[in-house]
């Protein structure tokens, strides 16, 4: 069991050694998004901004602009609300080399409480021309994700968590940017997911496979730009859709779905996200049941379409 | 002197150790540094009526370093606005006692806080209010010096001034630490009481765990005219837990059951009273 977050320090770590125009800046968070283990080895290529979100993708956008290829870590709160502006006006709109991999994205941040549960940062990325959007299921994908991301031209967000997850990704996976992942092959109905919903998904397409169900689960991986022919070509075939994320469905990955299929495959989706209501302090697993982000309530959403 | 004020503060410090102990995540330093600075406030400075929180001409108090709200959660039920047992429910699902302050939620709050900077713009926006609506009570802020590298820190401190908000008084928590080390290693405010100053504000500087200083500061702060006042607090991170004082490491960690036994008995509890 290992977060996300701690894909991000072990691939900064790998990166910092292949390319030596990799700097990394944090805002006074870097033992939580686990930038410490880059800071300890290449302390010359490390900047704390302090507790000063707006200043560090300021500061990111005027190293990208001089050839850097600059990451940011932080709480997802902060780097997508209280630097929003910084992310749109500058480094999207100039397409600058900035990623961004905050940590302690959805409500698994748990009992810190809602301040600090991102739940809308998909949605505020989405809506940024030039940004790409990726959200890793596990430590593995997050790790060759942010790897990728280096080699990628331009603003990226990378939305990693708190929680330690299962790994449900195999050793030697490989990310491929853009490319949905598909986890299970079915027939009655398509089930997308992301981040830490990948495991529930394959979770309740299990228990459904019991009742004679036959659902295919697919890791979209990439949010932004969507694998528009795998999406496609999965829903010609299922003609059901499921969405699953740990974020609000208010312009998140199930509304990503609905624009695409509204205007190709037109049919009834079922959303599983929250429900346009704030994050509060609970342990992980308790917040995750409370708003309706488990495996049954994957299974309840299938079910409903049938 | 103020030994009422020393023994509350004693026993506010138990609670912040029981509650994020029971809890098992939250803050300890920084609620312990500010813990003395809140026993003044609303042990001796606050117009304030636990019976009647919403009225309308009371002293307001925004935290707008939010982590540290365990201190004033304890205070507040030392003060009856809740009963104490709901301390033990803090981080809980449910709870009225959030991880960071929720003014819906929890009986005495003035502002939701917790996101670091926002706190002291909306004790400005108070402070408006209060000059708006003719009245005389003053609005009250404690903010972090890392939470001072916030941009809007700044913002608020030009405005107030520009706006004479003599009825605004703000607490600086100036313990030295942040998350990552050092508030001097990272990105210094010094000379911080100086900036305050030139930012036009009445400045004041008080040892933070002195309540003769702190009280005689905010004396002297509710008569100044035509200006906010910054009162900067020389604090100890973690003060009155030996073993966390001073220590980075004691930010967002909760002490375990041999921790909390060891603060207790630090903080004057007995063997017998911490068996139970
Ligand atoms: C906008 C924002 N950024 C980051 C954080 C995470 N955070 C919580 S406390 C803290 C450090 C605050 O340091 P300081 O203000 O000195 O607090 P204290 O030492 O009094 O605990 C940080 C970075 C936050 N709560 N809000
Ligand atoms: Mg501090």
């Amino acid at each position: 069991m290992k977060a996300t977050r701690q894909g991000y320090g072990d691939a900064l770590v790998e990166l910092g050694q292949e390319n030596p125009n990799v700097v990394v800046l944090d805002a006074d968070l870097a033992k939580s998004t686990t930038s410490y283990t880059f800071a300890e080895k290449f302390p010359k290529r490390f900047i704390d901004c302090g507790v000063a979100e707006q200043l560090m993708m300021g500061v990111a956008a005027g190293l990208a602009a001089s050839g850097k290829i600059a990451y940011t870590g932080s709480f997802a709160i902060f780097a997508t609300g209280r630097a929003f502006e910084q992310v749109r006006n500058i480094i999207a709109y100039s397409n600058l080399n900035v990623k961004l991999c905050p940590s302690h994205a959805g409500v698994t941040v748990g009992a810190d409480g809602s301040s600090h549960q991102a739940i809308e940062d998909i949605s505020l990325m989405r809506a940024i021309p030039n940004m790409k959007i990726i959200v890793p299921s596990d430590y593995i994908e997050a790790k060759t994700a942010v790897k990728a991301a280096a080699y990628i031209e331009g603003p990226i967000y990378i939305r990693l968590g708190r929680a330690a997850l299962p790994q449900i990704n195999a050793d030697d996976y490989k990310f491929e940017f853009g490319k949905a992942l598909m986890l299970r092959q079915g027939k009655d109905a398509t089930i997308f997911a992301v981040g830490i919903m990948v495991a529930a998904a394959l979770e309740a397409a299990d228990n459904l496979a019991k009742e004679g169900i036959d659902c295919e689960v697919i890791n979209l991986r990439t949010v932004k730009p969507l694998d528009k022919a795998a999406i496609l070509d999965s829903v010609a075939k299922t003609k059901r859709v499921v969405t699953a994320e740990c974020h609000t469905v208010v312009g998140g990955v199930g509304s990503a779905i609905c624009e695409l299929l509204a205007e190709n495959i037109p049919l009834p989706v079922a959303m599983v996200g929250i429900r346009d209501r704030f994050g509060q302090s609970g342990s992980p697993d308790e917040l995750l049941e409370h708003y309706g982000l488990t495996a049954k309530d994957i299974e309840a959403k299938v079910k409903q379409l049938l | 002197m103020h030994s009422e004020l020393v023994e509350k503060a004693t026993k506010i410090r138990q609670d912040i150790i029981k509650m994020i102990g029971l809890a098992g995540s939250g803050h300890p330093g920084g609620s312990l540094s500010c813990a003395d600075i809140l026993c003044a406030l609303y042990f001796k400075i606050l117009y304030v009526d636990p019976k009647n929180p919403k009225m309308k001409n009371r002293d307001r108090f925004v935290l707008s370093k939010g982590h540290a709200c365990p201190a004033l959660y304890a205070v507040l039920a030392e003060a009856s606005f809740f009963p104490r047992e709901k301390l033990w429910t803090l981080r809980k699902l449910g709870s009225s006692l959030q991880g960071h302050p929720d003014l819906r939620r929890t009986v005495g709050i003035d502002m939701s806080s917790g996101s670091l900077g926002l706190g002291i713009s909306t004790a400005v926006g108070m402070a408006m209010a209060g000059k708006m609506d003719g009245e005389d009570h003053h609005v009250y802020s404690i903010i972090g010096d890392g939470e001072s590298q916030e941009g809007i820190i700044w913002e608020s401190a030009i405005f107030a001034a520009h706006h004479k908000l003599d009825n605004l008084i703000v607490f600086l928590d100036n313990n030295g630490l942040q998350i990552d080390g050092k508030t001097c290693d990272i990105s210094s405010l010094e000379p911080i009481a100086q900036k305050w100053e030139a930012f036009g504000w009445q400045t004041f500087e008080v040892d933070g765990h002195d309540f003769n200083q702190i009280i005689e500061a905010a004396d002297k702060a509710k008569k100044v005219k035509e200006k906010p006042s910054m009162i900067v607090a020389h604090t100890v991170k973690g003060k009155g837990v030996s073993f966390m004082e001073n220590k980075v490491d004691w930010h967002g960690v909760a002490p375990n059951k041999e921790q909390v036994r060891q603060a207790l008995l630090e903080l004057g509890v007995s063997e017998d009273e911490l068996d139970e």
